[in-house]
């Protein structure tokens, strides 16, 4: 009963001897998450947690046999570091790192168009199934394993979300954070199509905010292909033009595009209720199931 | 990151882009002087980074030494659209027959950079493109090819550039485009690229907004930063201590953690009829210290009159988050304005118990949290 990632995920980190990378591999593990390699460039044969650390991403997949990655590198490599990524033996990819320069995520984007890995984020919390497995950054014990799926452009929003929903009862089939920078791999649409092909995925929860049109274009794609119900939260309405709030992705351009209205308003014309508050995003759900 | 007009217009220059003569001028005199060394009629341009500067009286044409001399007196210090005006850019007029409009962006729903070629140039072009978007030519560029010659020549044929200039207009576009790439730029632009009656073509404006999150590797351009943040000491202060923050008009002061949580409190603000005074991200894994920045930084700001503080810790530790809160706090012998306090997630339940209630209010939920920030605020301005 998930997307993307379950029990079975065997997981590269990238960037295993790092702070971050370090830290968060340890949470991985602890949460349940089959963790099978570290990939560190100059750093192969050590074992960080236990676990074996290689030079390359390639040899890490190979001899583990992974099936994904999390990438915590910082940003200056972070663009070299998910081109390896894409160019190894993986079917999915998380990018946790925030600040990677857009035009290499324009680079990223091509490539994507030529490997059949997924790639999620950067900028992202990552990817969870509640009880079975954790790619990223998110605190595991906010979730419950339930019906509800869930797709984010922002990290600590999905938490607010999340918590609101376990407080009452609703688990989680899978939630995912797609990041909020202006060019990310997986989208909104590409996390929907998941759920709507996952049996076990009865309603889903959209988190949108200012900025570009990926809301607007999810809202045709739920209009137009969707049986599973979905909810929506959509933040940024007290934005002002011309200014970046906090996530490089959240401007509202001069022009008018990329409003919270417009995106609230394509998502209720696509028959999605659209809540005030996290609060009324739980009571959509309630309603929906 | 946005570059100055005059900082733009050299960027471009040095990479063969024609461009007018022109002086930097900080004073009255400096500003005459440079009008009289270039030679009349020039352009006397205000130095803010804000766009319709022209209709808000912040560039003038004058013709001789008393009208430059009026002219750089009315816009030296002038508050443009809420920007305080430090310098102006006297400029050599250009005696055009055209103006065209080149520009290159990221298309952020394509993924990938668009070059856009206009003939009308000269006027708003997020106007054009909303009133006759055909007059706008777009050609999406592989960025890992970079732009071919046929695509810059496609692009101006399309557009309707006249044939005499339209080589030069190409070979500009693809300098323009080279730039844009090489700089990590967000934005480049020319509007107007002025064509003159011997078939000249010359930028009298540039636009150049550099990625921020690229900086690390344009030292060059990084230099140019204007750390002023147009004048706002509380957005400057903001870069020093590394937020990221916006100010706005309201009364309630806003902190958090991650930018759609920031969002969404200043929505619920508003939602529940506050009107918010700041957006202030402290980011993942905040310590003390930086807590104890972001409250310097609201309660700083005059307007605010309460203060909600709203943490979701995922990386960001409750506890951590309440003693930074506590030891900032403690510094006052009175609390210049009352502050509601909302902790979640890592460590909520010992950063609720290590929090101060004599200093701060603790509400459990975000929609109390907010509330109980906006009667504070209302009670205030009462």
């Amino acid at each position: 009963m998930s997307v993307l990632v379950d029990e079975d995920t065997r997981v590269v980190v990238q960037g295993i001897t790092g702070g971050e990378g370090k830290f968060h591999a340890g949470q991985m593990m602890e949460y349940g998450t089959n963790v099978v390699a570290g990939a560190v460039p100059g750093r192969g044969g050590q074992d960080v947690h236990g676990v074996p650390v290689y030079d390359t991403v390639e040899a890490a997949a190979r001899e583990e046999n992974a099936d994904a990655s999390v990438i915590f590198v910082p940003p200056a490599f972070a663009g070299d570091a998910i081109f390896e990524a894409l160019d190894s033996p993986l079917d999915l990819a998380v990018a946790i790192t925030e600040g990677v320069p857009t035009q290499d995520m324009a680079k990223v984007n091509k490539r994507l168009t030529e490997t059949d890995t997924r790639l999620i984020g950067p900028n992202c919390p990552g990817i969870i199934t509640p009880g079975e497995s954790k790619l990223g950054i998110l605190p595991g014990n906010i979730f419950s394993s339930g019906n509800v799926g869930l797709v984010s452009r922002s990290g600590t929003l999905t938490y607010q979300v999340v918590d609101n929903l376990t407080d009452r009862g609703l688990g989680q089939s899978t939630a995912i954070g797609i990041g909020g920078d202006p060019i990310i791999g997986t989208n909104f649409i590409d996390a929907l199509e998941a759920f709507e092909a996952d049996p076990d995925t009865d309603v889903v929860v959209m988190c949108g905010e200012i900025g570009g049109e990926d809301e607007e274009q999810a809202a045709k794609y739920i209009a137009d292909n969707m049986d599973t119900p979905v909810a929506g939260f959509i933040a940024g309405r007290t934005a002002p033009p011309g200014k970046r709030m906090g996530h490089a992705g959240a401007i509202v351009s001069g022009s008018g595009t990329g409003t919270a209205e417009s995106k609230i308003d394509a998502l209720n014309d696509a028959g999605v209720p659209v809540g005030d508050t996290p609060e009324q995003v739980a009571d959509a759900v309630e309603d929906l199931l | 990151m946005k570059l100055h007009e005059y900082q733009a217009k050299q960027v471009f220059a040095d990479a063969g882009i024609p461009t007018p003569p022109s002086t930097l001028a900080e004073s009255v005199d400096e500003a005459v002087a440079a009008a009289e060394e270039i030679g009349y009629p020039v352009a006397i341009k205000a130095q803010v980074q804000v766009g319709g500067r022209g209709k808000a009286g912040g560039i003038e044409l004058v013709d001789s030494e008393d009208e430059a001399r009026e002219a750089a007196e009315s816009i030296l210090g002038m508050d443009l659209k809420g920007l305080h005006v430090d310098s102006v850019l006297v400029e050599g007029a250009v005696d055009f027959v055209n103006e065209l409009y080149v520009g290159i962006t990221m298309d952020r729903g394509e993924g990938k950079p668009v070059a856009m070629v206009s003939t009308k140039g000269g006027v708003d072009i997020e106007e054009v493109a909303e009133e006759d978007p055909d007059a706008i030519v777009r050609e999406h560029v592989d960025p890992s090819f970079g732009m071919f010659p046929y695509q810059a020549r496609r692009a101006v044929f399309e557009a309707g550039v006249d044939r005499e200039v339209a080589t030069d207009v190409a070979s500009v576009l693809r300098t323009l485009y080279q730039l844009w790439a090489d700089s990590d730029a967000t934005e480049a632009e020319i509007n107007p690229l002025m064509v003159t009656a011997d078939d000249e073509v010359i930028a009298a404006d540039a636009v150049m907004n550099i990625d921020e999150d690229a900086l690390f590797r344009q030292p060059e351009l990084a230099e140019m930063e204007d750390d002023s943040a147009g004048g706002d000491e509380l957005e400057a202060k903001a870069g020093e201590y590394g937020f990221d923050y916006v100010r706005l008009s309201g009364n309630v002061g806003i902190i958090g953690n991650g930018a759609g949580l920031v969002m969404t409190t200043l929505d619920l603000v508003d939602y529940y009829g506050g009107e918010p005074a700041n957006f202030l991200d402290v980011g993942g894994g905040a310590k003390a210290e930086r807590i104890a920045n972001a409250l310097d930084m609201v309660f700083s700001d005059e307007n605010v009159d309460s203060v909600v503080f709203n943490i979701f810790g995922g990386i960001t530790r409750g506890d951590e988050v309440a003693r930074g809160i506590n030891s900032a706090l403690e510094q006052f012998d009175e609390i210049p304005k009352p502050v509601v306090v909302r902790l979640a997630g890592t460590n909520w339940e010992e950063g609720m118990e290590i929090l101060n209630e004599d200093l701060v209010t603790v509400e459990k939920t975000l929609e109390d949290a907010v509330q109980r920030s906006v009667e504070y605020a209302e009670e205030v301005e009462a």
